[in-house]
């Protein structure tokens, strides 16, 4: 039954986040864009003590990895809070503590004993954070060229971790400012290609590991991005997620990209969010400056700002209606790479068209920083780069649809 | 709740859409479009899968309540086989369901048994206007009350089957709001002339224009409802239309690049195309979901239903228009040829921005 009723439980706690975007969130947007690498103390206590009291873990990507009784709605939920604190501020919700990316990639491919070990950690007291490192400076969406290299120790059974990560969402907060993990993408068998990637977790406070850098970014300026330099550094055999040992195969690695097919439909809502905010804004400023949007004429009758709005807003609820047939298909189980690949692509087309038109739009308000249009609109521009860019998603999707595989079509 | 899976009953007659849309429909495309005629019994075929029947009550002699997203999944599914022959089969929806939204208790039990009951007979309607920004909401055809009568004045266009008709819903605008009327054939005042319209495309649907010249109608004619859920009805029909000829030309050009060598590869296999083809079938899903909502909000009474019908079939008519004109250009010279259906997907597709009015789910 074809059904586009919010569920109960998500409408709820969709008043909650809003009430957090609209008072913790956007009075502090503009300063935290303004002083890069300052953190957001304030705003990442208070969630962590929300989330806390909401039950813990609310915007863990490791939803789907819990198995409760009744429908399934973790991601659902999860893409609505994310959306929600998005349309609050884009680079503050990526200051948000709790499971991220690394969590993601520990629930998609880590055993029950890593799971336990590694994400308990954020259901205590203090925020902590967990980090992703997968681009290199010589390998960003080619993650089959990556160099960084895994050595087991067999005397103290250790792996040795060696290599530089670049680009580092929140890698900061994960090593220095909490007690909290990344994972690092290596090769076991750098003769192997994509055979030989594995992921590893690598806990704060080991030796070995360092940040190295803090970027200076176009946008999502209150989230830190750093590079990580891996100089022998040593974990326990029983760090690493997935097999040890090289198959013939390309299963492990196509394992720990099956984690994009959960973490892409998140990052869609992101866009989606952030989108959304920008395109309220921009009625709210068209209706103060005495412009009405007409529905239902025809198109002939429509003023050039009309169509654009218009336009905006099917791009909008389109692009968010993809983001909820992924995650409603990772809720039900459903194999969903095809539609988590085609809502990334869609979602940072549309933040990305939506962001640029807003500004355009305003003419010199757009342009203006005395409001918030011209920072979505370099905040935007992220969605259509980050977990996966918009050209690898469409070439995902092209697979897809085409039924070919990487040597088919690269 | 969400939930983006067709019900059991809903599965079952898209499946039978399905196989009339691939055995008998597309087979018979391309002759009917280059010929102008459709041979009947396709239509009629078409009309005993019992689409339309199934959107009308019992009382009326159908065997169902009206679900417009049903409508829009068996739409979809006939408008992927041919668009002309999928409004065809539909035409008298065009008759039934305005009276079914906007008449009167006697009106539904007078007129639409005998058109649902029966065999496909071509009951229609007429709502476009020949100018160039037609306006539902605002047309140029008045109607007005002369003591227990109507006098009905303007000209209509692209009515299809007007000249068979035993009865149409003409529409036209009393005190500054459209409304409906039951207009049985050889009233005195209406002229239809004998030679058919022709379009860029939907040439097998015989189009006729049909002039209003005084035309006197009994007040017991007019349809006393509002018109706005009889074009929210065109609206996501319309959507759904162009999302099954968008597929349709998605699939073709698909295959046909996958097929096709270039330099020593499939042309599937360049990237200019292959990018072309993701982007097609993210436009067509994205469309066919936001199709789905507005369907699914008219059903359940949603505030903003109009709005996103309205949205949903703008959005499909651009939608439709790109990638009909991708597949065309995929297939290169041979796109522009009309052994391809590509070049027909592309002129059905260029229409969607003037059919208001010309289906209804």
């Amino acid at each position: 039954m074809i059904e586009f009723e919010v569920p109960e439980k998500i409408a709820g706690v969709m008043n909650v986040i809003e009430t957090v975007a609209v008072n913790m969130m956007r009075p502090v947007a503009r300063y935290f864009d303004e002083h890069e690498h300052e953190i957001p103390w304030d705003y990442i206590n208070f969630m962590q003590t929300a989330t806390k009291a909401m039950g813990g873990g609310g915007t863990s990507m490791a939803a789907g990895s819990s198995n409760r009784e009744g429908p399934r709605l973790a991601y659902q939920r999860l893409a609505y809070m994310v959306e929600g604190l998005s349309w609050g501020d884009a680079g503050l919700y990526l200051c948000m503590p709790g499971g991220m990316l690394g969590s993601a990639a520990v629930a998609a491919a880590g055993n029950d004993e890593q799971k336990e070990r590694f994400l308990k950690r954020f259901k205590g007291d203090t925020p902590v954070f967990d980090a992703m490192c997968m681009t290199e400076p010589q390998a960003g969406s080619d993650t089959s060229a990556i160099r960084a290299t895994a050595v087991l120790d067999k005397a103290s059974n250790e792996w040795i971790l060696n290599g530089e990560k670049i680009f580092v969402t929140s890698g900061h907060k994960a090593l220095l400012d909490s007690q909290g993990f990344i994972v690092v993408w290596a090769t076991i068998d750098p003769s192997a290609g994509r055979t030989g990637m594995r992921s590893f977790v690598v806990e704060a406070g080991t030796p070995g590991v360092q940040v190295t850098k803090l970027e200076h970014k176009l946008g999502i300026r209150a989230s830190d991005t750093v590079s990580i330099l891996l100089q022998d550094c040593r974990v326990p055999f029983t760090n690493i997620l997935g097999s040890p040992t090289v198959e013939t195969s390309t299963k492990g690695f196509k394992g720990a990209m099956a984690t994009f097919d959960a973490t892409r439909p998140i990052v869609a809502a992101q866009a989606i969010g952030l989108a959304r905010a920008t395109l309220e804004l921009l009625k709210e400023m068209l209706v103060e400056n005495g412009i009405t949007i007409r529905y239902g004429l025809p198109r002939q009758k429509l003023t050039s700002i009309e169509k654009d709005v218009m336009d905006m807003e099917i791009q909008l609820r389109t692009a968010w209606l993809l983001v909820i047939k992924a995650v409603w298909m990772m809720d039900n189980g459903k194999p969903n790479s095809l539609e988590s690949s085609m809502c990334k692509v869609r979602a940072g087309d549309v933040v990305t068209k939506i962001t640029q038109k807003a500004v355009e739009i305003m003419g010199p308000l757009g342009y203006s920083r005395d409001y918030l249009l011209e920072k979505w609109f370099r905040d935007a521009k992220i969605s259509d780069i980050y977990e996966g860019t918009g050209q690898i998603n469409r070439l995902v999707v092209a697979r897809q649809i085409l039924g070919y595989r990487s040597k088919d079509l690269s | 709740m969400y939930s983006f899976e067709p019900s059991e009953e809903q599965k079952m007659l898209i499946d039978a859409v399905n196989r009339y849309a691939v055995n008998d429909m597309r087979p018979a495309a391309h002759d009917a479009e280059e010929s102008g005629l459709f041979q009947s019994k396709l239509i009629d075929k078409g009309w005993e899968m019992g689409v339309l029947q199934a959107s009308i009550p019992e009382t009326y002699g159908g065997f169902g309540d009206r679900s417009v997203v049903t409508g829009v999944l068996a739409a979809e599914s006939m408008a992927w086989g041919d668009l002309a022959g999928c409004m065809a089969v539909m035409t008298p929806g065009l008759f039934t369901l305005p009276i079914l939204l906007a008449g009167t208790e006697a009106q539904k039990k007078e007129y639409l048994p005998p058109v649902v009951e029966g065999t496909w007979q071509p009951n229609t309607a007429a709502l476009l206007e020949p100018i160039f920004d037609f306006d539902a909401n605002d047309m140029a055809t008045t109607a007005e009350v002369d003591g227990e009568e109507y006098i009905l004045n303007g000209e209509k266009t692209y009515v299809p089957f007007a000249s068979e008709a035993k009865a149409m819903i003409v529409y036209a605008k009393l005190d500054g709001k459209t409304k409906g009327f039951i207009l049985p054939a050889g009233t005195p005042g209406v002229e239809i002339p004998s030679e058919r319209q022709k379009l860029m495309g939907l040439n097998a649907l015989p189009f006729y224009s049909v002039k209003l010249n005084g035309v006197r109608l009994p007040q017991s004619h007019g349809l006393p409802g509002e018109f706005e859920p009889v074009l929210d009805a065109s609206r996501v029909a319309l959507a759904s239309m162009a999302v099954g000829v968008a597929k349709a030309a998605f699939e073709y050009s698909r295959d046909y690049a996958k097929d096709r060598d270039v330099f020593g590869m499939k042309v599937a296999q360049k990237q200019s195309i292959a990018f072309m083809l993701a982007e097609m079938a993210i436009e067509i899903e994205s469309m066919r979901l936001l199709t789905w909502e507005a369907a699914w909000m008219l059903d359940t009474g949603k505030p903003d239903a109009s709005k996103l019908a309205y949205l949903a079939q703008t959005g499909s008519a651009d939608m439709v228009m790109m990638v009909t004109d991708r597949a065309v250009q995929i297939l290169g010279g041979h796109g522009y040829i009309r052994e391809h259906p590509v070049e027909l997907f592309m002129r059905n597709g260029r229409g969607f921005t003037a059919f208001t009015g010309l289906a209804m789910v």
